[in-house]
């Protein structure tokens, strides 16, 4: 109840409108999308279906949202986020061993393969977490998500955030195909995510 | 507020006038059976949006002078954000744009509520002139400079200072007038958004001609003066509402639908500028907020200055 209002109150504030659950492929899915600003994961978290959102968690950077006690508690109790390692990366750590739980109980995840938020406005080089993700779970849909607008309402380093409109644009989702290499993977799902772009 | 007789009327004309053009798309509808043309689902939805729309002005009218001045304020909020998105902005602007957004736009509809005439007809033009280069060159950006500084101050002009003059004009003090300012603003908002509508159907009906091809191919010749004849009529036939006599409500009325032409086709060249055909999606069926009040943009300041001038 109070998740769907919080999912309201950010669509309005955003302008985003919600995403019509036909539109999506049965879940697990992975969603991966450009990443500008923190509303990036809000929104995409907002605007999904109800009884998709509650099964969607979104994968941030631990060293970020476990700085403070108020983003512990945003991200794991609100958003019910995995947390990845980001910085020292060790076999006990592998970021990628937590996202495959997730989806393994069956949750959704959002992810960026970006790695971290994009200053310039521009979508960079994915990192190769997507790759290995779809090579352990190939039967996962990879929906590609392009976020517009939204490091303009809040940017990178601001508090103060400017009502703008957003939007939100989901395309068909993406496979690894079977000799798929990394690099080639990677390219065709950065491209995918640019291609909404326009 | 008073019980006025006149205002009474003038609602029942303005639902007459919906209820009209319900049965009509009704007929319409029923007539093309399961294959109903775009146009006609186009209508269907303006009409239900202008009975929506008609409503919450009807409401904040009922509430008083401080209704009207928050639903234009809070048209104004709506209209800002539609421009600002679709005007290209960088992030040296962000803070020039919270202030823009959550100081400059509450302010001028404060001094409007305040009736401080001398103060909120210069605060965008000269202050926020100021204001939003001073604080865009803080933040140390000067790529594209002049033209994010222009953009700015152009949303701001439109969007907030012209549509700031619509409930302005509950404070104008007319002699032998006093207190029935409301139907002055009803006259208003009626005839230029109704010239808007007529110029639309007549148009529709039988428009060949377009005016300015290159931006609007939608308004034409005949829908032009169609619109903009019925509407002067309707407008002179208010008269008895106005402050005005009979042939000066009709000269009122005549400005003000070429006001409203000149707004709608400037701010569709703005449109046609950026690549898109609304401004947004939130009324269905007409588009975003700015694109049903593009033609009060330029009606508002001069009819209110007219009226001030000739009247008080």
């Amino acid at each position: 109840m109070t998740k769907d209002l919080a999912a309201w109150l950010i669509r309005v504030a955003c302008g985003i409108r919600p995403l019509p659950a036909e539109m999506l492929p049965p879940a697990p899915v992975i969603f991966f999308a450009n990443h500008s600003s923190h509303l990036d994961f809000v929104t995409i978290w907002a605007a999904l279906p109800p009884a998709g959102r509650a099964r969607t968690r979104p994968v941030a950077g631990r060293d970020y949202w476990e700085k403070t006690a108020r983003r512990r508690r945003l991200a794991r109790d609100f958003f019910n986020a995995v947390l990845i390692e980001r910085q020292h990366v060790t076999v006990a750590s592998n970021p990628l061993a937590p996202m495959i739980a997730a989806l393994e109980a069956g949750d959704s995840l959002i992810v960026f393969p970006e790695g971290t938020r994009s200053a310039d406005g521009q979508i960079h080089e994915f990192k190769s977490g997507l790759y290995h993700v779809a090579r352990a779970r190939p039967g996962v849909a990879l929906v590609p998500v392009y976020l517009q607008n939204l490091s303009r309402i809040l940017p990178k380093g601001d508090i103060l955030p400017v009502p703008l409109l957003g939007s939100l644009t989901v395309g068909e989702p993406l496979r690894l195909g079977p000799d798929e290499t990394k690099p080639a993977f990677l390219q065709r799902a950065r491209e995918a995510v640019q291609q909404l772009a326009r | 507020m008073k019980f006025d007789p006149e205002l009474i009327w003038l609602s029942s004309g303005i639902v007459g006038l919906l209820a009209l053009s319900s049965v009509i798309t009704f007929i319409l509808k029923r007539r093309a059976g399961g294959g109903a043309s775009k146009v006609v689902a186009n209508l269907d939805a303006r009409v239900k949006a202008w009975w929506i729309m008609v409503a919450i002005f009807g409401a904040a009218l009922a509430a008083g002078w401080l209704g009207a001045v928050v639903l234009f304020g809070l048209v104004s909020f709506f209209a800002l954000r539609e421009f600002i998105t679709l005007t290209p902005t960088r992030a040296g602007d962000h803070r020039t744009l919270f202030w823009a957004f959550f100081v400059v736009t509450p302010l001028q509809y404060y001094l409007v509520a305040m009736e401080w005439y001398g103060l909120f007809t210069i605060l965008i033009p000269v202050y926020a002139f100021i204001l939003v280069p001073t604080r865009s060159a803080l933040a140390g950006d000067s790529e594209h400079f002049l033209e994010r500084t222009a953009k700015i101050q152009w949303a701001l002009m439109i969007c907030v200072y012209c549509i700031s003059h619509v409930p302005a004009l509950l404070t104008l003090r007319i002699p032998g007038y006093e207190g029935q300012n409301a139907k002055l603003l009803f006259f208003f908002v009626l005839v230029v958004q109704l010239s808007d509508v007529l110029q639309y159907v007549w148009g529709k009906l039988m428009g060949r001609h377009a005016i300015v091809p290159t931006i609007s191919p939608n308004k034409t010749v005949e829908g032009f003066w169609g619109g903009v004849l019925s509407a002067t009529a309707v407008g002179t036939a208010l008269w008895w509402a106005t402050p005005f006599t009979w042939w000066q409500a009709g000269l009122f009325s005549f400005l003000l639908t070429l006001m409203g032409f000149f707004g709608g086709l400037v701010m569709s060249a703005i449109k046609r500028d950026r690549g898109v055909k609304d401004y947004g999606t939130m009324i269905e069926g007409h588009g975003g907020v700015m694109d049903r009040i593009d033609s009060l943009c330029f009606a508002a300041p001069v009819f209110f200055h007219l009226v001030r001038y000739c009247f008080t």
